[in-house]
């Protein structure tokens, strides 16, 4: 029993997190007025390109094979640090919260060296637009989180997300609002969302995390599309734990109030996707400094 | 109160980012609005022991000053002038937010060694106070827009707002609202000066008065 207490976070992950495209998906169509895809739909695309064998350049080195096992394996290792329902995660120690920042930046930095690797001058575009940016938001993410820290006295983020009650929100009302405002920002800007980037154009300069996987093809591809799905859900699951600060005694009650939280998170933004349009590449910079701004303006509201 | 002064604080801080990132002047004009707003309630929550009618008629008149009459006189002149955004200001957006996160720190050493000698002030007015006086003249070095230049003298108006709020305790009401009043005559003053500015030469671009030398 206890066992299986302590995989429920990465379990919850593993099995819900195609969802979440599938309901950001759903939005979109339903504001646009149209019926949308299936829930399931982002399974069934993965389950397609598993079916199909790979094709790789002849310029390609083995970089390209590893990219995407290793981003997932990075993505299925920040899940291990990720606590979620109030359920502690399975390895909580002293600043792991820098280790998943870290595991995010290693996921990162594999794709990119993969898409080098495929010697297209498109894909190498896509990738200092991606490396770009990343050093724009890993800033804010760790801002983020230190910002937590302070607030909660705690450095693991299974107790920081323990930490987080209705009494902390009375306490530190500002500051926690900007830091799950910067979150939502980053659930945004790291899974290459509307204002930043358009998840759904695969022949357009101006895209930044599509240009760079245009090169996979079959599993390749398949795991690079779950792990999207893994990487929405992670920071997700981040934001959610600040903004439903749930932790009554029931599990079934806090976990289903955290689903909900990562249910309305797909909506917020499905919607965001729907209302806004994609900001011209020099306004990026912008919007992630912004969101950094938030957490640091959160960090310097809390000396106070 | 201390709950309410932290949301005006926050709030008023996220204005000055705003004020430093957005290149729209409508949307700077919309958001000194806003902040003067925020501002103008300090003196209801500051001076909790009773809302008199001084503090009421403080709060009042900064509110229809800096909240409506300000940004229709700004907005009016904007559309007389036609011009929408800041185009290329000395320092770029995202440095300018950059120096704003500094000035907070650094506005926040400040008010730690003044906080003592003012020990009855809230501390997070007083680190506003300098912070908003740092944003304000930093907007106005920082903008080639005489109109964002405005805004930037509005800014700093509301840091001494704030400022003289919190640190003295009974101003006479008559000295507050003659501040009031002066700042009301200047921002005619600065409009008008604006208006006359791009009606001779086009532009209200500051870096081309340089090119007025005989």
């Amino acid at each position: 029993m206890t066992g299986l207490h302590w995989f429920f976070s990465p379990l919850c992950a593993l099995l819900l997190a195609p969802l979440f495209p599938g309901v950001i998906n759903r939005t979109k169509a339903f504001v646009a007025g149209r019926r949308g895809p299936p829930l399931l739909q982002p399974c069934r695309d993965v389950a397609k390109a598993l079916r199909r064998g790979a094709v790789y350049g002849d310029t390609t080195t083995a970089l390209v094979r590893l990219g995407p096992v290793i981003n997932l394996g990075t993505l299925v290792a920040a899940l291990l640090l990720l606590p979620f329902a109030s359920v502690p995660a399975v390895i909580a120690f002293s600043g792991d919260l820098i280790v998943l920042v870290g595991l995010l930046g290693l996921g990162r930095f594999a794709t990119v060296l993969a898409a080098l690797d495929t010697g297209s001058s498109f894909e190498g575009m896509g990738a200092s637009r991606e490396v770009h940016f990343a050093a724009l938001a890993e800033p804010a993410l760790l801002l983020a989180l230190a910002t937590l820290t302070r607030v909660t006295g705690a450095t693991s983020l299974s107790a920081i997300y323990e930490g987080v009650g209705v009494g902390t929100w009375a306490h530190a009302l500002p500051t926690l609002a900007l830091v799950a405002m910067t979150f939502l920002v980053l659930e945004l800007v790291e899974n290459s969302r509307i204002p930043v980037d358009d998840p759904t154009t695969h022949l357009e300069l101006t895209m930044i995390h599509e240009v760079m996987v245009l090169d996979h093809t079959g599993p390749d591809l398949a795991i690079i599309q779950y792990g999207a799905a893994l990487k929405l859900w992670i920071l997700g699951s981040l934001f959610v734990g600040l903004a439903v600060p749930m932790h009554s005694g029931d599990p079934w009650l806090t976990g289903a109030a955290a689903l909900a939280g990562m249910a309305g998170l797909a909506i917020v933004v499905g919607i965001v996707e729907s209302a806004m349009a994609r900001y011209r590449l020099v306004h990026v910079p912008q919007f992630i400094v912004g969101a950094a701004t938030l957490a640091a303006v959160g960090f310097i509201v809390l000396l106070v | 109160m201390p709950a309410s002064l932290a949301v005006i604080h926050a709030l008023g801080l996220l204005t000055c980012f705003a004020l430093l990132g957005t290149s729209r002047i409508g949307a700077c004009i919309r958001w000194l609005s806003l902040q003067g707003i925020l501002f103008s309630l300090v003196p209801v929550v500051f001076h909790d022991d009773g809302l008199g009618l001084r503090v009421m008629l403080l709060a009042g008149g900064n509110i229809v000053l800096k909240g409506v009459l300000f940004p229709a006189v700004l907005l009016h002149l904007r559309a007389r002038t036609n011009y929408h955004r800041e185009v290329e200001p000395f320092v770029g957006f995202v440095a300018s937010i950059l120096f704003g996160v500094v000035a907070l720190a650094v506005s926040l050493g400040l008010a730690v060694k003044l906080h003592p000698a003012l020990s009855h002030t809230p501390f997070v007015m007083l680190e506003a106070a300098i912070f908003l006086v740092a944003i304000g003249l930093f907007l106005i070095v920082s903008r080639r827009n005489a109109l964002m230049q405005v805004l930037g003298y509005l800014v700093i108006e509301n840091g001494i707002f704030v400022f003289a709020v919190i640190t003295v305790v009974e101003t006479p009401l008559l000295v507050e609202l003659g501040i009031l009043l002066d700042a009301f005559v200047a921002v005619f003053v600065m409009g008008i000066a604006v208006f006359h500015i791009t009606l001779e030469f086009g532009t209200a671009d500051v870096d081309q008065l340089t090119t007025l030398r005989g």
